[in-house]
């Protein structure tokens, strides 16, 4: 049996959204800035798409959703255009992110701090959460951006995003946030609290990979990252990723129309699924799951680093993940984990099972035997189960090197 | 760059069949008892190395023939990835039917070696190559407790990249016969820091007490003390005196190339140093003016006073310089 447990990561395309998005490789291929019928066969599609992408975060017309390539874009793009029009211009001199934003933010923000300007990373709780009160504190009348995630990919801890938002309205700070993580599996409305710009990227949502948006906010525009044949209202050039745009407006749909179901049903299934988790000897998760989105398990199961947990389930044809630093291509740990969890050892042993609308009860069920099974064969190879004589003073319990 | 690193890839496709296979069914994972030493007439040895907030921790257990020193029986239990389990695995394979001294000789390159499917393949990517290194750490843990004396007894060399094992001394040595001035560069000599990286700065995955980095600073730091005492900026003037006369025209050739050539030949001119001699306290810098200096009105005025003086003042005050 094969099981796909790392929605978080990436999802499979709905097939409704693939179909949608067939026609626009080998019958209507035109270049949409075109004069001829070859290029007006695709605006039909992509006004429909725009439109349903606008609905899926419920932006006003007067707004602009602007499609990039994905959400990295996206983030380089809010982070840079803010460090020329507002750092560079040295009319500010700080931005504000937290500490477990994804690379796309926190590399981002660390080339503009080498450029000179102040970068603030918020911690998190112990919850694994970025309390408003942290983001208040750091304002000054020098910040430029808070940039805020809705929703952290590894754990699924959500945000406070409109305690922040209106935090910053108050300090006539721009907000960012970069909401990959939330649409589809929480209410996403960007005209229901204050929020300047927001990414977001089909392929969390069962749409195609290469295609996500920023949505900014009317008369907070950014200058452009990309310069260029002044597609997307020379916001964005480059041609029209048309299937892509199609691809995203269905997915978005779908998603949204999922909601219910994401966030009762698959809620149901990854808490019973956590339950029986919970019950297998020393585990725990961190953040409590009325604060998390509805799909994401992060446990750690003591005594098995998570590579090792990932081979196992692998072998089984269970696909999951890991921020352990082992399994990462230059063993860093991810900041996720070194923020929440070196203290209690999560860093390495921490496993995440994401679910999706797609994830079945039986799959779940065959998960929990294979991971049953693992943690009893790689407990039994564990140094931290491991026999020592008496009056063996362990030498496992500090730090080497 | 290239193709490869363009599309990255999973860290296990680079695994051996042999890690892999380790790590699926490992042959020597287990304990040894008090009780089972006990029968086999053998001393039990446990050792430990790593930890687990770490990341990776291996404990060792040895049954030692106390007559023979032979390892008789060895199994090890591992918190880690599936490299560390291979590798502690493979190394608890070459400890049976050795004596300790014979084991203590095992490295961890004799461990990833062990575990290749051919010789000219990597065993694992080389970001895992430190797995490697903590088999063979906990080796030397066993055997000092054996012995019962310190496991730093058993380096004969501080080792700065253990997993290519390369020494302090072996690196000072390569950056200074080839000038090495990049981290890239002492890696393609001497292959230091081209696996798991912890030895190049502070910060990666292992802490250690010398650095790549330190190391390139402290020939950086070399080099520049050797130009200064060369006839560079301060106490210049007391070095001076007490060069040989071979070192005082090298240091006068260095400041008339640094400092005053380049003045000469955009008026077309050039000079040349015949000879140093002293002369009481002063030292007498002959000078012959090459080009368009050759005749020039201010090459005993003007440019003579410029020349002087800029020797004055980098080398020594009782420096005269004499055109012939």
């Amino acid at each position: 049996m094969n099981v796909y447990l790392d929605n978080n990561a990436t999802t499979i395309v709905d097939p409704q959204v693939f179909a949608e998005m067939e026609p626009y490789f080998v019958q209507k291929y035109g270049n949409p800035n075109s004069l001829h019928a070859f290029a007006s066969d695709t605006h039909p599609g992509i006004k429909t798409a725009m439109e349903k992408i606008y609905a899926g975060i419920n932006a006003s017309t007067k707004d602009s959703v602007v499609i990039t390539s994905c959400a990295t874009e996206s983030n380089n793009w809010v982070l840079k255009s803010v460090y020329f029009e507002y750092i560079l211009t040295g009319k500010k001199n700080h931005i504000i992110i937290s500490e477990v934003e994804h690379p796309s933010i926190i590399a981002t923000a660390k080339w503009i701090e080498s450029m000179g300007c102040r970068v603030t990373y918020l911690p998190i709780n112990a919850e694994g959460i970025v309390e408003a009160q942290t983001v208040r504190d750091n304002i000054t009348d020098k910040t430029a951006l808070v940039s805020i995630m809705w929703a952290n990919n590894e754990t699924g801890a959500i945000f406070p995003v409109e305690e922040i938002g209106d935090i910053c309205e108050e300090h006539g700070v721009l907000f960012h946030t970069d909401a990959v993580q939330a649409i589809g599996k929480l209410p996403v409305s960007v005209q229901s609290f204050n929020v300047d710009y927001l990414t977001f990227s089909a392929h969390k949502f069962h749409g195609p990979k290469g295609v996500g948006a920023l949505f900014m906010k009317k008369g907070k525009e950014l200058m452009p990252l990309l310069h260029g044949g002044s597609q997307m209202g020379g916001y964005r050039s480059g041609t029209l990723n048309v299937a892509g745009i199609v691809g995203m407006g269905k997915a978005i749909e779908a998603a949204v129309d999922a909601l219910d179901f994401e966030m009762t049903e698959i809620r149901e299934m990854r808490d019973d699924f956590e339950d029986e988790l919970l019950k297998i000897e020393d585990t725990f998760v961190v953040t409590p799951r009325s604060k998390r989105t509805p799909n994401t398990i992060l446990i750690s199961f003591r005594g098995i680093e998570g590579e090792s947990m990932l081979w196992d389930l692998n072998r089984a044809g269970i696909g999951a993940s890991t921020g352990s630093a082992c399994a990462s291509e230059d063993l860093e740990a991810n900041s996720v984990m070194e923020a929440i969890g070196a203290a209690e050892d999560l860093a390495h042993t921490a496993i995440r099972f994401s679910l999706s609308r797609y994830t079945t009860e039986e799959e779940l069920e065959y998960t929990l035997k294979v991971v049953q099974a693992a943690v009893v064969r790689l407990r039994g190879i564990s140094s931290s189960y491991a026999y020592a004589p008496e009056g063996h003073e362990s030498g496992l319990d500090s730090h080497h090197h | 760059m290239g193709i490869d690193s363009l599309i990255g890839g999973t860290i296990w496709d680079e695994y051996s069949n042999k890690v892999t296979d380790l790590m699926n069914n490992p042959q020597n994972m287990g304990e040894i008892t008090e009780e089972q030493a006990k029968e086999m007439g053998a001393k039990l040895i446990v050792a430990d190395f790593g930890a687990e907030s770490c990341g990776d921790a291996v404990r060792l257990y040895w049954a030692v023939d106390p007559n023979t020193d032979e390892i008789l029986l060895s199994k090890f239990k591992s918190f880690g990835c599936g490299t560390a389990i291979a590798s502690s695995d493979t190394m608890a394979e070459l400890c049976k039917g050795k004596t300790v001294d014979e084991a203590v000789k095992i490295t961890n390159i004799d461990v990833e070696m062990a575990m290749r499917d051919d010789e000219n393949t990597p065993a694992v990517p080389p970001q895992k190559m430190h797995c490697s290194v903590m088999a063979y750490d906990v080796i030397k843990k066993a055997a000092a407790q054996y012995k019962g004396v310190d496991m730093e007894s058993f380096e004969e060399e501080v080792i700065v990249c253990e997993c290519a094992r390369v020494t302090l001394s072996t690196l000072q040595e390569v950056i200074r016969l080839n000038d090495l001035t990049t981290v890239e560069q002492i890696t393609d000599y001497t292959k230091a820091g081209a696996f798991c990286k912890s030895c190049i700065r502070p910060g990666g995955h292992e802490e250690k007490d010398v650095y790549l980095v330190d190391l390139l600073e402290e020939y950086e730091k070399e080099k520049m003390a050797a130009s200064a005492s060369l006839g560079n900026e301060s106490g210049s003037a007391v070095d001076f005196a007490k060069m040989t006369i071979v070192q005082k025209i090298k240091a006068v050739d260095k400041v008339v190339d640094d400092n005053i050539r380049q003045m000469l030949i955009m008026d077309g001119g050039d000079m040349e140093i015949l000879d140093i001699k002293e002369n009481g306290a002063n030292f007498d810098i002959y000078i012959r003016y090459l080009g368009a200096c050759n005749g020039c009105a201010s090459s005993s005025t003007g440019t003579l006073f410029a020349i002087e003086n800029i020797l004055k003042e980098k080398l020594d005050e009782n420096i005269r310089v004499l055109p012939i």
